[in-house]
């Protein structure tokens, strides 16, 4: 019996593959990029901020010509919309200018800064997608049991939680002579130690990391649980079940894959937490990242590191949700095209 | 509205509120809640100007927690216990209006964008397809370098610091209710019923408001008590960093105080314990209201029979 | 004896505030080369009877009785056994059209996975032709073995469900609404292969369905099952055009005959609806909607009397000469 369309299924759905998926959703991201980068312009605008205060402090240096000179620098003193010719114009040669408080150009500051929170937000992540799905998984298939009941309770606290809070508790527990004093206070790196200096960052990163990943790791699990308990009554399980597999087997190729998928764009798309996170606990135990960068910056303020910061972070969540689209099709058969 | 939709709707309410109290964890959640009210109500009553006044606090500075002060006191001699229920008031207060901000703009721009993005002219759809596009925009950038910057420029021009943080919440977090708004709206348009009010000549804001809107309030409500809790960890955060309420006391300044003070390595852990304690009880608490709420209304929730 | 024989199942599911009786005492018998069809509305049971051969119901399901396989209890069989049983003995094919196919993997890997499991086949390339014999078997082009499911049309995928069903060989293949959500003349294919398969291979079948037209089509015996029970079961043919039981009559009567012009006109509908499982009226389940009720069919619940030596009906009007020993 021939069928007469090879295409099958009623729904259609647009096209998710090839060349012009991936240039439409490029295209997509540079445009919000874009509006991202006028927003930023604008909101700046409004931010108060003397360049010629902060680099000349406490009356030094503070001939009025030279301060005159600098504001000029800075833009005081021009229209809004020469301001932001200026601004265009530096944008696209990717110069932020140079900062108030650090005394170095912007790009370079943030050069310097952001393999740090790469690291630390990047560890915390992963060591979180890991951990939450497996709790999620393991809680939403063996829903009502002792697990579940005790994970889930657990999960919702901790995501109750603030998570530099929780790093100041585990200051108090493990960095300080009120509790046991074995991790480092602050910073990423410690001069003094004699370990390799992978090890001594890694000794760092523990008590930080761990502030970090307790919040996504309960937030994690409670999305993977959710998307495990909507695939549970699935028909393809029973037939799975059927077939003579064991239980586990069940959930590991045939519910986990397809639970996986709503999560996966959840997971993408909480990177604006990440963000959050960490620039509280960078500024919670110094560690020297993007993070404690804003905080920094926040005196003053200033403004380019502000603009620089706020735009990197911006494009950081821009590039999340890029991924999240082309890795997509590549998980879900039917986005793609047939 | 006539008197066939109004029983109709009170039978709906109260099924709604029956499965509501068979739902263990949403009847602890709403019953703290209430708890926590009152008491956040009542803290006029419960603690003095004098008691909360830094320089004229009379109780022993730094000092650990005993039966007069069971959470101990701060660098003032104050009693930390004190603080914190003052401190609710400030965190409530935020939570809630700032969710109140940002549900009315995200109500109305999500039922706006996927009214006029789903069908009709190019005129409306280009509307439609505009205000998605914002939404989708504001959701990229992240909340709290935003959230930072609008409350350095509060500070700076010397606004009011509670209401500036209200604002700035609201208008952080309207985007996501906008989203989940739209996709609803889109969902409940594609229904039979609302074909068949355009037909019978239901203008746009007759069907938005008479079909659309009771439709998604569920949703709503749901994702209100989710906000909340975020909108309260935000008020705790920016407190914490020096660009929150300023001089009035919330859970977050207290915090920060003790933070300010390195706490942490001097042992006095009843200064930024209990404060802490307090926003994970009531965040914790609208978010058991809120997973209620979800589980009621996902029916696929619920157990097969 | 009996490729399959459920004696005396009784099944209630675990729900919130109690229990839920979905089968009340069901016994059926199904021989290999046979096909015997389960009639009912939705609700009286007739799924739960087929999930319970091979014990697929939700845990903290309570089920008595005994389902013999091949001789076997599939009930108090240890895990180990039942999950050999599973599939090389006994399958089942799933309404299969929307969700009993896995929609992340393909065709080809869903229908060999029983195989790899039960291990009967040991390479990869006999796998793979294996795999392709199966579908054309059932009429669908081998190269789909690499398609996704929603690339296949609605009947491909039922197709595919029953090649999936034979990896293993079977010797009881149990149909589970297997056209539902077809349109006719694919309904009419799919039939069509079943029979086919019963009639080449000897496997035994269960076939449940509410259509009644797919069941006079290909079936051997019928049992029509409402509110937990069988209410009558005998031969395909003589069920149809002669029932006893007032249900299954109006069941018989509810669709039109071709050829009889009168029939067509005014189709007899059932007034009511099916009753609730944990509010059952008294006396026979069916009498609220019984157009030959008497007084005694309120108090006395009747159990299924012999008709002849092949039929039996669970109606007050069937002579009582003897009850069905069950």
């Amino acid at each position: 019996m021939s069928e007469t369309t090879g295409g099958g299924a009623a729904r259609r759905r647009p096209r998710a593959t090839g060349l012009g998926y991936v240039l439409r959703k490029v295209l997509g991201s540079v445009l919000t990029l874009l509006f991202v980068a006028v927003f930023n312009f604008f909101l700046f605008q409004i931010l108060p901020g003397d360049p010629a205060k902060a680099f000349a402090p406490k009356g030094r240096n503070s001939d009025p010509e030279a301060l005159a000179a600098l504001r000029r620098q800075y833009g005081s003193g021009l229209s809004l919309w020469e301001k932001f010719t200026r601004y265009v114009d530096r944008m696209v040669h990717l110069d932020f200018g140079v900062s108030y408080t650090q005394h170095a150009e912007v790009t370079k500051v943030i050069g310097e800064r952001l393999w740090p929170t790469v690291l630390l937000s990047g560890t915390a992540l992963l060591l979180a997608a890991g951990i939450g799905v497996w709790i999620g998984a393991r809680s939403g298939w063996r829903h009502g049991s002792r697990f579940d009941r005790s994970s889930s309770s657990i999960a919702v606290t901790a995501y109750s939680m603030p998570e530099w809070w929780l790093g100041l508790i585990l200051i108090f527990a493990f960095a300080s002579p009120g509790g046991l004093d074995i991790f480092p206070l602050t910073g990423m790196r410690d001069s003094r130690s004699t370990l390799p200096e992978w090890l001594d960052v890694a000794w760092h990163m523990v008590l930080p990391v761990a502030s970090l990943a307790v919040v996504y790791i309960a937030e994690y699990s409670l999305i993977m649980r959710s998307s495990i308990l909507d695939e549970r009554y699935s028909e393809y399980l029973t037939v799975a079940r059927a077939k003579g597999l064991r239980d586990d087997v069940v959930l590991r190729r045939h519910a986990l894959p397809n639970a996986l998928l709503p999560s996966v764009t959840l997971f993408l798309m909480s990177v604006g937490f990440i963000v959050s996170g960490a620039i509280t606990v960078e500024t919670i135990f110094s560690w020297p990242g993007l993070g404690l960068l804003t905080s920094e910056a926040l005196r003053g303020p200033d403004v380019p590191l502000l603009q620089g910061v706020f735009i990197v972070f911006s494009a950081g969540v821009i590039l999340m949700n890029l991924v999240a689209d082309l890795v997509y099709p590549l998980l879900d058969p039917r986005v793609r095209r047939s | 509205m006539t008197t066939v939709a109004w029983t109709r709707r009170r039978f709906a309410v109260s099924a709604f509120w029956r499965s509501f109290r068979a739902d263990r964890e949403g009847l602890i959640g709403l019953i703290s809640l209430l708890v926590i009210a009152v008491i956040a109500l009542a803290a006029p009553l419960l603690a003095s100007a004098t008691e909360l006044s830094p320089t004229k606090a009379t109780g022993p500075v730094l000092a650990a927690p005993s039966l007069e002060y069971p959470f101990g006191t701060d660098d003032s001699g104050r009693s930390v216990l004190l603080l914190v229920i003052w401190g609710s008031r400030v965190s409530l207060l935020v939570g809630l209006a700032a969710t109140l901000i940002s549900m009315v703009i995200g109500t109305v721009v999500g039922v706006a964008a996927g009214h006029f993005g789903g069908a009709g002219g190019f005129l409306t759809r280009f509307a439609g397809g505009t205000l998605n596009r914002l939404t989708e925009w504001f959701l990229v950038i992240p909340y709290l370098p935003l959230a930072i910057a609008l409350m350095v420029v509060a500070i700076r021009y010397n606004l009011p610091l509670v209401l500036a943080v209200i604002i700035v919440i609201g208008i952080t977090s309207w985007p996501s209710t906008a989203r989940l708004v739209r996709a609803q709206t889109l969902a409940i348009e594609g229904r039979p019923y609302i074909e068949r009010a355009k037909v019978l000549g239901a203008g746009h804001w007759h069907q938005m408001t008479r079909h659309v809107l009771p439709n998604v309030m569920p949703l709503v409500l749901a994702n209100t008590t989710l906000t909340v809790s975020i909108a309260i960890l935000a008020e705790t955060t920016l407190s914490f960093l020096g660009l929150g309420s300023g001089d009035s006391i919330s859970w977050g300044t207290i915090i920060s105080s003790a933070r300010n003070h390195v706490a942490m390595s001097n042992g006095q852990w009843w200064w930024f314990l209990f404060p802490g304690i307090a926003v994970v009880v009531v965040v914790r608490a609208f978010n058991m209201c809120g997973r209620a709420l979800e589980r009621i209304l996902d029916p696929r929730l619920k157990e097969r029979s | 004896m009996a490729l399959l024989e459920i004696r005396d199942l009784s099944i209630a599911y675990r729900v919130a505030g109690g229990s839920l009786p979905a089968v009340r005492g069901v016994s059926l018998t199904v021989e290999a080369g046979e096909v015997v069809g389960v009639a009912g509305e939705s609700g009286c049971g007739k799924s739960t009877v087929a999930g319970a051969v091979l014990r697929l119901l939700p845990t903290g399901t309570s089920v008595i009785g005994s389902v013999l396989l091949n001789g076997q209890d599939v009930l108090t069989m240890p895990w180990g056994k039942l999950r050999a049983v599973r599939w090389s003995d006994a399958s089942i094919v799933f309404q299969g059209a929307m969700s009993g196919l896995n929609p992340v993997r393909r065709i080809g890997d869903q229908i060999a996975e029983p195989m790899l499991v039960h291990a009967t086949v040991a390479t990869r390339r006999a796998l793979d032709s294996r795999v392709s014999e199966l579908l054309e078997q059932v009429g669908v082009p081998a190269w789909r073995a690499r398609s996704y499911p929603h690339e296949l049309s609605g009947g491909q995928r039922q197709r595919v469900m029953i090649a999936m069903a034979l990896a293993c060989s079977p010797q009881l293949i149990i149909a589970d609404e297997p056209t539902t959500a077809l349109d006719v003349m694919v309904q009419a294919q799919v039939l069509a292969l079943l029979k086919s398969l019963v009639a080449e291979r000897g496997v035994g079948m269960l076939l449940i369905s509410h259509d009644l037209s797919v069941l006079s089509n290909v079936c051997d015996r019928v049992a029509v099952m409402y509110a937990g029970r069988v209410v009558e079961e005998g031969p395909a043919a003589q069920l149809f055009g002669d029932a006893r039981h007032p249900y299954a009559q109006a069941l018989a009567a509810a669709f039109p005959v071709i050829g009889d012009p009168t029939s067509r006109r005014a189709p007899r509908g059932l007034p009511g609806d099916p009753p609730d499982p944990t509010d059952l009226p008294s006396g026979c389940p069916f009498h609220p909607r019984c157009p030959a009720r008497v007084d005694v069919c309120t108090v006395d619940d009747v159990r299924l009397r012999t008709v002849s030596p092949v039929r039996s009906a669970a109606c007050v009007h069937v002579p009582a000469a003897s009850e069905v020993a069950s």
